[in-house]
């Protein structure tokens, strides 16, 4: 299959990439559309590839960690071209660009498998259960970043080193709330993935779904420990930087003992 | 033809000297149009704020024009003779502006109110029909050039006065400041500077709590605020998000143990804190508390200082940019104008809608007798 749209895609992500590098380096970071825009070119290079994916595969195309990781760049530029013009035009929407562009240049980088057109009927269910699943995942990604920022914003106030960028980050308020929706917002969405795939029934405990409910189960301490325990924005920064990194490192891991 | 500038400022003559040719915003306008309608003049623009004043006019005769300026203003009072003016012809005029609009002759550097200023100036002079073709362009390409040097350097960026500081610091932690409320403990000044300019950000809850109650009374009416008795302070702390500290007391008037335990029941919500004091009234080791963010008279200051050297360090950016203005617009003026320049003492007509961008489309050519 073809992969120019993939890579055409991928050079927008890294334009919006080295704009954001450029202008802060350059001390002279401003709200730009240019970020706006190749994101929105990159988003809409993505679907034509994972469209014509589908098309090739006859499902959803989240079969492979190749597939997985394009998707999961592709729910993070949707959560960022669905979000509002405040936090597109921000610095936390300028590092969308670099966060998709690593994921997708760690795609590019393996050789693409090919898929035949699956013969067994789509099950529509666990379909929407994948679908649904790594949308999640982005939004997981999307409140990383955030808090990565808000520890980054916070440590320059506590040392009262201010570095240019102290300037175009976002309140400590407005990252800790935005930390804690993107995780709501994810949990929702992968409890909703999870019940889908549950409706096909856990009699075969298999790998994959020990792993779903395991990320399940720990999303869902983060946000009883957002929700009831209170805890602070700066450890929930830290439990949402963490859970993330867990989260890809368990979907690399499933997919090489998968393989094997 | 040629564009002068007349003018004295900070930089020239002090503030006594400056009072003396200060002129009032509504004989602003009324005075261009005279300077516009003087035998050998043609246009004008009159610039007065607390830190200069300025006139703008385009000569006809090269050389003769700032003896014409000077005998204007003599005819109406003021003796500009040894008070410090400064004279700026052609580009050295254009460039002034430019300058001047974006702030690089500012007492504050890059401070952004004199744009504001100019505008108005300018826009008394428009409506004295006081500007046409030459000084139309010349300041509509000024407030270009102001918001390039705005948004293309920086300027303009960080604070370079304790209050300013401190509010861009509250702003980055609480976003608006809308909810936030203020605890004054002591009333001094720089306290009521600091909780002013957090007023004038939109806090609307401000609290005072002094030494001498009677001072408290009277510091809160002012800016609308509660007293508290000095020894009640902590009662509403645990409601308060910013708290300003500058009493006479020889010791820390809060401390790490006094605090912690406040901040375990404020379910992390942050606090801010802004120690104006010498001695300091609040503990250094509070900072270390989670959601404290403390910063005494020193740090300020400092925060106030880089900013202002930050802004020195763009100045030669900011010149960069004003020079390629200053060239562009002396091509322009060069260029013989398609229907002529008007000579002989009389200003143009305005076309009484001169804002367009560019200017010269909406300075009229007809001669017009004032």
């Amino acid at each position: 299959m073809d992969r120019t749209a993939l890579v055409a895609s991928t050079a927008c992500f890294l334009l919006g990439f080295a704009h954001t590098m450029h202008a802060l380096g350059a001390r002279v970071y401003r709200r730009s559309l240019l970020n706006f825009f190749a994101t929105f070119c990159g988003f809409l290079l993505q679907t034509v590839w994972l469209y014509q994916r589908g098309q090739t595969v006859g499902r959803c195309p989240l079969t492979t960690l190749f597939d997985v990781l394009v998707f999961l760049g592709w729910s993070v530029a949707l959560i960022y071209m669905a979000t509002g013009a405040t936090y597109r035009l921000s610095l936390l929407g300028a590092l969308t660009s670099p966060l998709v562009f690593l994921l997708q240049a760690s795609a590019l980088l393996m050789p693409m498998p090919v898929l035949e057109k699956g013969v067994s009927p789509v099950n529509p269910w666990l379909e929407f259960h994948a679908a649904v699943s790594v949308v999640a995942y982005g939004a997981f990604a999307l409140a990383g970043i955030a808090g990565v920022m808000l520890l980054v914003q916070e440590r320059q106030l506590k040392t009262h080193k201010l570095h240019s960028f102290f300037f175009h980050l976002p309140p400590i308020h407005d990252l800790a709330t935005a930390n804690r929706r993107l995780l709501y917002f994810g949990f929702a969405l992968l409890t909703a993935g999870l019940l889908s795939g549950l409706r096909q029934g856990m009699a075969h405990v298999n790998l994959l779904r020990v792993v779903s409910i395991s990320i399940w189960l720990l999303y869902a301490f983060l946000c009883i420990a957002l929700g009831v325990r209170r805890i602070a924005p700066r450890r929930a920064s830290w439990l949402a930087i963490g859970a993330f990194a867990v989260l890809l490192l368990t979907v690399w891991t499933v997919q090489i003992v998968s393989k094997g | 033809m040629e564009i002068l500038c007349l003018g004295l400022s900070h930089h020239t003559a002090p503030v006594e000297i400056r009072e003396r040719f200060a002129i009032a915003e509504a004989r602003a306008g009324e005075l261009a149009r005279e300077l516009a309608s003087y035998p050998g003049l043609s246009e004008g623009v009159v610039v007065s704020t607390c830190n200069r004043v300025e006139f703008y006019a385009v000569a006809h005769e090269p050389g003769r024009g700032f003896d014409l300026l000077r005998q204007f203003l003599c005819e109406r009072g003021l003796d500009v003779d040894g008070a410090g003016f400064f004279e700026r012809l052609a580009d050295d005029g254009v460039r002034h502006l430019f300058r001047v609009v974006s702030g690089l002759e500012s007492m504050v550097l890059g401070e952004t109110e004199i744009l504001g200023q100019v505008k108005k100036a300018y826009q008394a002079a428009q409506d004295a029909r006081a500007t046409s073709r030459h000084l139309n362009k010349l300041f509509q390409r000024a407030f270009n050039v102001a918001k390039e040097v705005r948004t293309q350097t920086n300027i303009t960026r960080g604070s370079v006065s304790v209050g300013s500081v401190a509010v861009e610091l509250a702003e980055k932690i609480f976003g608006k400041l809308t909810s936030c409320r203020v605890m004054i403990l002591g009333a001094g000044e720089t306290s009521e500077l600091t909780a002013g300019a957090l007023q004038a950000r939109g806090v609307k809850t401000l609290f005072v709590a002094n030494r001498s109650h009677e001072r408290a009374v009277a510091l809160a009416e002012k800016m609308g605020g509660s007293a508290l008795h000095f020894d009640d302070w902590t009662s509403q702390f645990g409601e308060v998000d910013i708290l300003i500290g500058s009493t006479a007391a020889p010791h820390h008037v809060l401390t790490r143990e006094k605090l912690a335990p406040i901040m375990a029941k404020r379910r992390h919500r942050p606090l801010f804190c802004i120690d104006l004091a010498v001695p300091r009234d609040i503990d250094p080791a509070v900072n270390q508390l989670e959601g404290v963010y403390l910063y005494d008279i020193d740090s300020l200051q400092s925060i106030a200082s880089q900013s202002m050297e930050e802004r020195r360090q763009e100045l030669g950016v900011c010149q960069k940019l004003i020079e390629r203005h200053v060239g562009e617009f002396s091509d322009w003026f060069a260029k013989p104008h398609p229907l002529g320049n008007p000579v002989g003492g009389l200003p143009m007509r305005n076309n009484g809608g001169a804002s367009a961008p560019g200017g010269a489309a909406s300075g009229g050519t007809a001669p017009q007798s004032v």
